[in-house]
């Protein structure tokens, strides 16, 4: 579904991303896991439209996606819950997930802003207040919630659990598999690197803007020699 | 008490003029962190269209729509022309870019059409009065209000309820996210422009109204005061530039009407005392009445 091939990203005189692939195959669960400043971010960034990578291409069902604006992606059936979530502090809460929903049509946009309601009964109870209302868990809901009314075949999620209380995170975790059970392409970005791989198929490992390794999930986290290498130690436990 | 209530009224039809500028103002900072200094030309234009509309038999009736269209599509224009591509510039380049417009602006109307006044007829009632319980007020001073009144009443539907207002504002807080939504770049830009338009396309009916003339550099001063007034409110946010520029008229009414009569043409001292009671404003509170988390100071 999505291919990224040999992505190279700068920003300026600095190279975040060097030749960096990855693939992710319809109704997978991809995990990207590495250190700080490994270039995650940029990479989700790259595939959003974001940013435009200096070389290398990125195609999205076949199609050439490089350099596509953003909005267009959308409308391919791509999208991104960005780092920090940026939800719209100023909006209301049914306000953010109607602009996550404004690629819709009128009747689509309404039936999934039910189907938001159902799936996340937390916001449910807060339809009108200003976003800028609620606390770190709700807020990542929310900008799961937006991002799904765009009814994306590829949903790219960056570090959905930065910032949570444990009991959050395991809200969001259980998101997550609630979604792939719904047969919900994602790739994710995810600081509990051990956690997210034991739920992926496959993973990828970024150092310093190279895909060090690659494998199943399971095969990924269970390595501990590779993980102490180039994550780090205090990755392991989960919730570190 | 009398004299009170006629300068209140005064104050907020000036001020209501001012607030609608001041929303334009704005608006456009919302979406591009411009402060737009040729948005003043938007009344310009309006007032040299009615001109050549009453050379060729204009009337009051259709007038307001023909002015209000123009400056809309001057708006969307300066926007196409110019501003679109500097947009990911420096503020201030996209500032210097306006300033250029306005003078541009200036030089085109002095060039083309002439350097002096150029006026057309004003609607027979404007300078009317009616009475209530013993207080006189201006027949277009009460328009004003209404007009105003009408016109944000509209703004904030069309802010809160329809996809376009509400990506505005999420494009107001948070560019890159409103474009992950979908939201076109191009399309909420242009967007902003053409209600930035509207705006000061009902402004400019009022101000036209009332004087009816047209002269090059017209727009400036109106510009002027409406900039203060959305920095006022704080610049970024929509109540705000609202709330500036009521306080804005008020202010300058209620000095005019109440500074000591020292000496003759001591009035004309009511504006300097209008910006030293703004500049302590911004001493206790530099970001405006209004602060915007969001908004990047230029």
């Amino acid at each position: 579904m999505l291919e990224v091939d040999q992505i190279t990203t700068r920003y300026g005189a600095i190279t975040a991303l060097h030749a960096a692939s990855l693939e992710v195959r319809a109704g997978e669960l991809v995990a990207l896991v590495g250190p700080n400043g490994a270039g995650k971010t940029t990479l989700l960034n790259t595939v959003a439209g974001l940013l435009r990578p200096a070389t290398g291409n990125v195609r999205f069902d076949g199609n050439d996606i490089t350099g596509a604006e953003p909005a267009s992606l959308v409308r391919a059936g791509l999208a991104l819950v960005p780092e920090h979530r940026r939800i719209f502090k100023d909006l209301t809460v049914e306000e953010n997930l109607r602009l996550g929903g404004s690629t819709a049509t009128k009747l689509d946009r309404l039936a999934r802003l039910d189907e938001a309601a159902e799936l996340f009964p937390v916001l449910r109870s807060k339809w009108t207040t200003s976003a800028g209302f609620l606390s770190g868990g709700e807020a990542q809901q929310l900008a799961v919630a937006r991002a799904l009314m765009s009814n994306p075949r590829l949903l790219l999620l960056d570090e959905p659990t930065l910032g949570l209380a444990p009991t959050m995170v395991d809200v969001v975790f259980d998101l997550l598999e609630r979604l792939r059970e719904q047969g919900r392409t994602m790739l994710v970005v995810e600081q509990n690197a051990t956690r997210v791989l034991h739920l992926a198929d496959r993973g990828y490992l970024l150092r310093t803007g190279n895909v060090v390794a690659t494998g199943t999930g399971a095969e990924l986290a269970d390595n501990s020699a590779l993980f102490d290498s180039f994550i780090g130690p205090e990755s392991h436990g989960g919730d570190a | 008490m009398t004299k009170l209530l006629q300068t209140i009224v005064d104050g907020l039809g000036v001020g209501s003029t001012y607030a609608l500028l001041a929303l334009g103002i704005s608006l456009i900072f919302g979406v591009m962190h411009l402060v737009n200094f040729a948005h003043g030309e938007l009344i310009t234009v309006g007032a040299y269209t009615s001109y050549f509309f009453f050379l060729h038999g204009g009337s009051w009736w259709w007038m307001p729509f023909v002015i209000i269209a123009s400056a809309m599509l001057a708006s969307v224009a300066t926007e196409l022309v110019a501003f679109r591509w500097v947009r990911n510039s420096s503020p201030f380049t996209l500032l210097l870019t306006s300033f250029a417009l306005e003078r541009l602006s200036h030089a085109l109307w002095q060039i083309f059409v002439s350097p002096k006044q150029r006026a057309f007829p004003k609607p027979s009632w404007v300078f009317n009065q009616f009475k209530i319980a013993g207080v006189s007020f201006e027949v277009m001073d009460v328009v004003t209000i209404a007009v105003t009144a009408a016109t944000l009443v509209l703004t904030a539907v069309i802010f809160k309820r329809t996809l376009f207002g509400i990506s505005v504002r999420g494009a107001a807080e948070d560019f890159d996210a409103a474009r992950l939504m979908g939201v076109r770049a191009n399309r909420v830009i242009s967007g902003a422009f053409a209600f930035a338009g509207f705006l000061a396309g009902v402004a400019a009916c009022l101000i036209l109204m009332r004087s009816p003339a047209a002269e090059p550099s017209m727009g400036s001063d109106w510009l002027l005061k409406a900039v203060i007034a959305a920095v006022i409110g704080g610049l970024g946010s929509f109540t705000g530039a609202v709330v500036g520029g009521l306080v804005l008229g008020l202010l300058e009414t209620l000095t005019r009407a109440y500074l000591p009569d020292l000496a003759d043409g001591w009035d004309k001292f009511s504006t300097a005392v209008v910006f030293v009671l703004i500049a302590l404003f911004f001493v206790v509170r530099p970001d405006g009445i209004f602060k915007v988390s969001h908004a990047e100071r230029v």
